[in-house]
């Protein structure tokens, strides 16, 4: 039995990170994810590693750009408004195909927003957020445990496929305590980093890193290499938790804490006989379309809740295409959707197929 | 005893070497090169001195310098 | 006879799209000889910028990375970082170093961060067509100044060497030019003490290069190389700004 011990979210994240080779931190404050910052401070000296503060978001996302370029394993956290300053550098890093891992601790927004829990950065992380065509990996945990797993395993999916992997949770995630164990993490053979920056030693070509293709049909053709990938993650990478959806009245589709309230709801709706499921996306992009979908011909409806005016719920109606209503509630701005405020909700709609 | 070669298919013509030549001893060529410009010529090399002056200011590394 | 001169190694063997005339040709080559002369191609690894400079990537045959507008300093801290042994440059014109990339320069001499910045001043953005730069002179015509930079609404220009010479992080700080032979080879000692420096472990180095741009300027090359002289030079006086060595110049 492995030790387990009491961290809080974002701490365990920066842990599970050095364990799974991450040498490189590159940082700037930002509440509600400093703390992730604080703990690569005091443990990277320790492990020979690195934790630098940059000056900026900006710099920091372009320190990781540099390091990654040079085939380093490196990491940077932020949340929502540090996130529209990296996105630059998040471009460049998806453009140049350069492999890293981004945490964003979301709060609510627009602007500065606020620094409670939101799930309002869902369009940002998954439609793009930068400019060009191009895809994040984006995980969302679901409890620290889960922050811990999927951080190593964003690593190896970065290397697999060459490209940014995002960790995307919230404060509450981030502040919770919750028991963890770090035996066992996942681990992948993953390809070498021949194109890496690591000087020639005089021994090969040279590398280049860069996203720059002045010539229309050269640019089309690495974006569509690179769609090539993306259709390999698509196929390879998609993780959903399915919870008593079939023949369910209703399905809530929810990620991270979010879930876990719709859990708590589906207990709730059990004991006035209204059978609700839970489907949990736990990769944002690739959504898990093919089994909301499938969850799509036996359920009779589906209500999307989250931190956010309604983001997700685009997604989830593409997914069930019509085949059956869509709903939405949420909350935002750092609000939380209670279960007794979703609860209300499912009875509404349940009444409504009456 | 000096000599200086022209590759004067990377020559853009700027004149930049006629400009510092202490012997005067470059001209453009009547010629238009593959990019399109008049290159860079030394036509009585036996006046050349080897100083490399005209390859330190080439900004196209146009020019090799013997001795 | 003997070659006394030819082509760096380290300089890759095509033809730069840089205009006639245009020095970056001139800088490119002096970076590619010191480092052919230190023996680092193997380790060493450049950072293009954004600018009439951005395929720089493709005119060195050292490793290379292309940064975005402003951030090569910090691409570059990246880098040396991950790879503890290598040399790492940044060559940057006077918009990405001194405007969109203000903070990530000052920053990464704040720090002493042990790489060798190349800054090329031309006073003017030259792959975008003739703006002003925010080393343009009090009164230059540009595109985008084209009654002459006013002050009252475009301000001064930023005097690069000047301003880190006032960072302590910084080890090295030195402003040349390559409007002619002597000042070319001045150049050239400049930016080898630059990298020396770093390969010695001192920390950020950085050579401002006083350059011309004589498509945007709209004159001839020799013109061109007058008007750095008369009209640069008294604004940006060429010399050693800052050796930690040497103490303070």
């Amino acid at each position: 039995m492995a030790e387990k011990m009491l961290m809080k979210g974002n701490e365990a994240m920066a842990e599970a990170a050095m364990r799974a080779g991450c040498k490189l931190f590159f940082g700037y404050p930002i509440t509600p994810q400093t703390e992730v910052a604080a703990y690569m401070a005091k443990k990277m000296p320790k492990i020979g590693g690195l934790f630098m503060q940059a000056e900026s978001e900006v710099a920091a996302i372009n320190m990781v750009y540099g390091a990654a370029g040079a085939g380093a394993r490196v990491m940077t956290s932020s949340s929502s408004p540090g996130i529209s300053l990296k996105s630059e550098g998040i471009s460049y890093i998806a453009g140049s195909d350069l492999p890293c891992v981004i945490v964003n601790i979301v709060r609510g927004g627009p602007g500065l927003g606020g620094i409670q829990p939101a799930q309002s950065d869902y369009f940002q992380a998954t439609k793009g957020g930068g400019h060009g065509d191009y895809h994040l990996v984006v995980l969302a945990p679901a409890s620290v445990q889960e922050m811990v797993s999927l951080t190593a395993e964003a690593f190896d999916i970065a290397d697999t496929y060459r490209m940014p992997v995002m960790i995307m949770g919230d404060g509450m995630l981030g502040q919770m305590m919750e028991p963890v164990e770090f035996e066992n993490l996942p681990k992948r053979e993953v390809p070498e980093k021949t194109w890496a920056t690591t000087g020639t030693q005089m021994k090969r070509k040279k590398n280049i890193v860069n996203s720059l293709y002045i010539e229309p049909d050269a640019l089309e053709k690495m974006n569509n290499e690179r769609l090539e990938r993306y259709e390999l993650v698509k196929k390879n990478e998609v993780k959903v938790e399915t919870v008593n959806a079939e023949n369910a009245d209703v399905v809530i589709v929810a990620y991270g804490v979010m879930a876990r309230v719709a859990k708590t709801v589906m207990q709730m709706m059990e004991e006035k006989g209204i059978k609700v499921g839970v489907v949990r996306p736990i990769t944002l992009w690739p959504f898990p379309t093919e089994e909301i979908a499938k969850v799509a011909e036996s359920a009779k409806a589906f209500l999307s809740v989250e931190m956010s005016q309604g983001q997700m719920v685009e997604d989830v109606r593409l997914a069930v295409n019509g085949k059956k209503p869509v709903y939405f509630y949420g909350r935002n701005g750092g609000v939380v959707p209670s279960p007794d405020e979703i609860c209300a909700e499912i009875e509404k709609i349940v009444g409504g197929m009456k | 005893m000096a000599k200086v070669t022209f590759n004067e298919q990377k020559c853009k013509g700027c004149g930049l070497c006629v400009s510092v030549c202490p012997k005067k001893i470059i001209s453009f060529a009547d010629n238009l090169n593959a990019k399109g410009f008049k290159p860079a010529q030394v036509v009585n090399m036996d006046e050349c001195i080897g100083c490399a002056s005209c390859a330190i200011i080439c900004p196209d590394c146009v020019i090799e310098v013997e001795r | 006879m003997a070659k006394v001169f030819e082509k760096p190694h380290a300089l890759s063997d095509v033809s730069m799209h840089y205009c006639p005339g245009c020095t970056h040709g001139i800088i490119h080559r002096l970076v590619a000889e010191v480092i052919d002369e230190l023996g680092i191609e193997g380790r060493t690894i450049g950072v293009a910028p954004v600018g009439c400079s951005v395929f720089a990537y493709n005119y060195f045959e050292c490793d290379m990375q292309e940064a975005a507008h402003g951030r090569a300093p910090a691409v570059a801290t990246g880098i040396k970082r991950a790879v503890k042994d290598s040399i790492v440059f940044t060559y940057q014109g006077d918009g990405d170093l001194a405007a969109i990339g203000t903070a990530e320069t000052v920053h990464a001499a704040a720090r002493g961060e042990n790489i060798t910045i190349i800054f090329v001043n031309n006073a003017i953005y030259g792959m975008t067509g003739g703006q002003m730069a925010p080393t343009s002179l009090v009164g230059q015509v540009t595109q985008t100044t084209p009654y002459g930079r006013d002050t009252s609404t475009q301000g001064y220009p930023i005097r690069v060497c000047e301003m880190l010479s006032q960072v302590e992080g910084a080890a090295y700080l030195e402003r040349v030019a390559v409007n002619n032979i002597p000042n070319i080879r001045k150049a050239k000692k400049a930016i080898k003490k630059a990298f020396q420096n770093q390969i010695d472990g001192k920390g950020f180095s950085l050579i401002e290069v006083l350059s011309i741009c004589p498509t945007n300027w709209g004159m001839s090359p020799q013109e061109s190389m007058k008007w750095l002289e008369e009209n640069m030079m008294p604004v940006y006086p060429l010399g050693v700004y800052k050796d930690k060595e040497q103490g303070e110049a």
